[in-house]
């Protein structure tokens, strides 16, 4: 378990550097720099602005020097908003996108499987009829497109919800719900396909043939295994709601890490650009690397396979 | 009564062929045969096929039926609810939002066909190579895969499309250099499994070279999968383009795509839902249909489904 963890762990860590690398290289190679769409400026300013930026040395003094701050868990200054920094602007933000994405994922989850549970042992009838189309319209139907008619039909005609803004429970609910509603619909698909695979397996007839009691067969027997491929989805998943959150957070105008994101693409800012996309993947990457242990954890030939 | 004996000249031999009674009658189907066969039976997918091939053909033809082009504009109309005249109604510019529809729908299309290509060609090639040859190489290149795989694609063509500025060119590009680490892993665990069959040892003994066994033996067999997950790829790519677009990093205006026609319908969502209806019914009428099409070519050429 302990070689498992630590190898798990190097990967991670290189995929780290990785993102870190080529976030740097790739924003050091948009021509031209973030400073000439803004007003004419004087070239002293001009040279004043790039060393305090320290844009006037070679590239690979700056890249050490980033990677330097980066250890030190700084990410840099703003370009735009002139007097505040990237870690300011991720401290005020990320616990608002976390908070949304916790709950869209646990929604997403908790549903997801019950579906998934209750569509399989009912299968062939009008419930799994419904769980199939749910996964169907999840798949084929965009997340903006979700939020969009929330915010229309629950927000805008019914007056259920606030249309915007992020504050009491209220605001939370369109939100969480345009962004769990994928995963609900994925996850319980995942779940149906795998009670189906452990229900036709043998050892469940064993069960019932010995006359274990129908509460046992499904909790403990059934349940149990086919639950174990919907942690790996949530790795993925995590992912997914995180990426979603930009359209999300931008259509509700939530004042999370998804809305600065979008915004510092929109206005080339690019040491916010750089600061978010690597605080992003590093949060990425380490819900990965802990899914994988939890795997390993629960379910012991994976590690044995590696 | 008369004993009727049974004497060797009253019978003759009526031929021995026995061609004719090994012959084969039912004509013998290849593999894409017997899958289009069995493609046919599922009523589901045809008409998904048939609903791509209106969508195909709409986005062509669409914007010719109507006598408007995607970017005319006209402001004494603008806005307009959807009529005789102009059937999907007008945007805030007063552009037909009908032959914007079908005039995005061939981006979106294109988009979607040519990035899920090349992802695929570079996949192919990628995990061919690695499958084939093992070893070190394999466990080198695999993870390479494995770290780029870890990083969400959507994070690298964000970062991507900042880099290389929006368009359509770029997205195909941003698009591709990302998305190749799925199917490099699928044909990479389809030719390992492959390579051990016994005609490739068959084909190595009478002497054919590493590029004929990789090109004529081991991809042809791992086609089915490939197909399978070309066509879960296509929506894919029309989901990120919709993504970018909307986030403002995609197609520029005037031209329209799906993406961008839906971004700027939720500018005026609360006023005039029918502008953010209609792209968003096409984008989820064609993702439906891929995903229902995929579904149905999984069970026609999987042959571990059929029986």
């Amino acid at each position: 378990m302990l070689k498992y963890t630590l190898k798990r762990g190097i990967i991670a860590l290189i995929t780290i550097w990785v993102i870190i690398t080529v976030t740097f290289f790739l924003m050091r190679a948009i021509p031209g720099d973030p400073f000439t769409n803004e007003k004419k400026i004087q070239p002293q300013i001009m040279e004043n602005l790039k060393r305090k930026y320290g844009l006037d040395q070679p590239l690979i003094v700056q890249y050490g020097k980033y990677l330097q701050n980066l250890l030190r868990g700084d990410l840099g200054d703003s370009m735009k908003y002139k007097t505040r920094t990237v870690n300011e602007m991720l401290r005020t933000s990320f616990p608002v996108s976390a908070k949304l994405g916790l709950m869209s994922i646990a929604v997403g989850a908790g549903l997801g499987i019950t579906f998934g549970i209750i569509a399989a042992l009912n299968r062939g009838k009008a419930f799994d009829y419904f769980v199939i189309f749910l996964a169907v319209i999840g798949v084929s139907v965009p997340g903006f497109v979700f939020a969009a008619l929330f915010q229309y039909w629950f927000g805008a005609k019914l007056q259920w919800f606030p249309v915007a803004r992020w504050g009491t429970w209220k605001h939370y609910v369109l939100p969480v719900a345009a962004l769990g509603f994928s995963s609900i619909a994925y996850i319980a698909r995942m779940m149906r396909t795998s009670m189906l695979d452990i229900l036709s397996q043998d050892y469940i007839r064993t069960a019932k043939a010995k006359g274990l009691s129908r509460r046992v067969v499904t909790w403990k027997h059934t349940i149990r295994n086919a639950i174990l491929p919907i942690v790996t989805i949530l790795g993925v998943n995590i992912a997914g709601v995180v990426v979603g959150s930009f359209v999300i957070e931008s259509i509700y105008a939530i004042p999370g890490m998804g809305k600065y994101y979008v915004q510092s693409i929109q206005q080339n800012d690019y040491t916010l650009i750089m600061g978010t996309t690597i605080f992003y993947a590093v949060i990425l990457v380490i819900m990965m690397y802990l899914t994988d242990i939890v795997y390993g954890i629960v379910d012991p030939r994976i590690r044995i396979d590696e | 009564m008369e004993q009727v004996g049974l004497e060797k000249d009253m019978f003759e031999v009526v031929g021995k062929d026995l061609e004719s009674a090994e012959a084969i009658i039912r004509p013998s189907l290849t593999y894409w045969a017997d899958a289009w066969r069995r493609l046919k039976e599922n009523k589901l997918a045809i008409i998904a096929l048939v609903v791509l091939a209106l969508v195909v053909i709409m986005a062509f033809v669409g914007p010719m039926i109507r006598p408007f082009t995607y970017d005319q504009q006209d402001f004494t109309k603008i806005n307009q609810e959807p009529s005789s005249e102009h059937w999907f109604g007008t945007d805030a510019l007063g552009r037909d939002i009908f032959v914007r529809c079908w005039s995005g729908a061939k981006i979106s299309l294109f988009i979607g066909m040519v990035s899920a290509i090349i992802n695929v060609t570079i996949g192919i090639i990628y995990g061919g190579i690695s499958g084939y040859l093992g070893g070190y190489v394999d466990i080198i290149m695999m993870r390479i895969v494995e770290i780029i795989y870890s990083i969400p694609e959507l994070l690298w063509v964000i970062l991507l499309m900042v880099v290389l500025g929006p368009g359509l060119k770029t997205i195909i590009i941003a698009i591709s250099i990302s998305g190749w680490g799925g199917m490099a892993r699928l044909v990479r665990g389809q030719v390992l499994q492959l390579k051990q069959m016994e005609f490739v040892l068959a084909a190595k003994t009478l002497g054919a070279d590493t590029s004929r066994i990789i090109a004529k033996h081991l991809i042809p067999n791992a086609m089915g999968p490939i197909i399978i997950n070309l066509t879960f790829q296509v929506p894919g790519a029309i989901f990120t383009e919709a993504f970018l677009s909307y986030i403002g990093l995609g197609i520029q205006p005037p031209l329209a795509s799906w993406g961008s026609l839906a971004q700027e319908g939720t500018l005026m969502l609360l006023i005039k839902p029918y502008q953010m209806f209609f792209p968003a019914l096409l984008i989820s009428i064609t993702m439906l249909a891929f995903n229902i099409l995929g579904d149905g070519l999984r069970d026609s050429l999987d042959p571990r489904l059929r029986k």
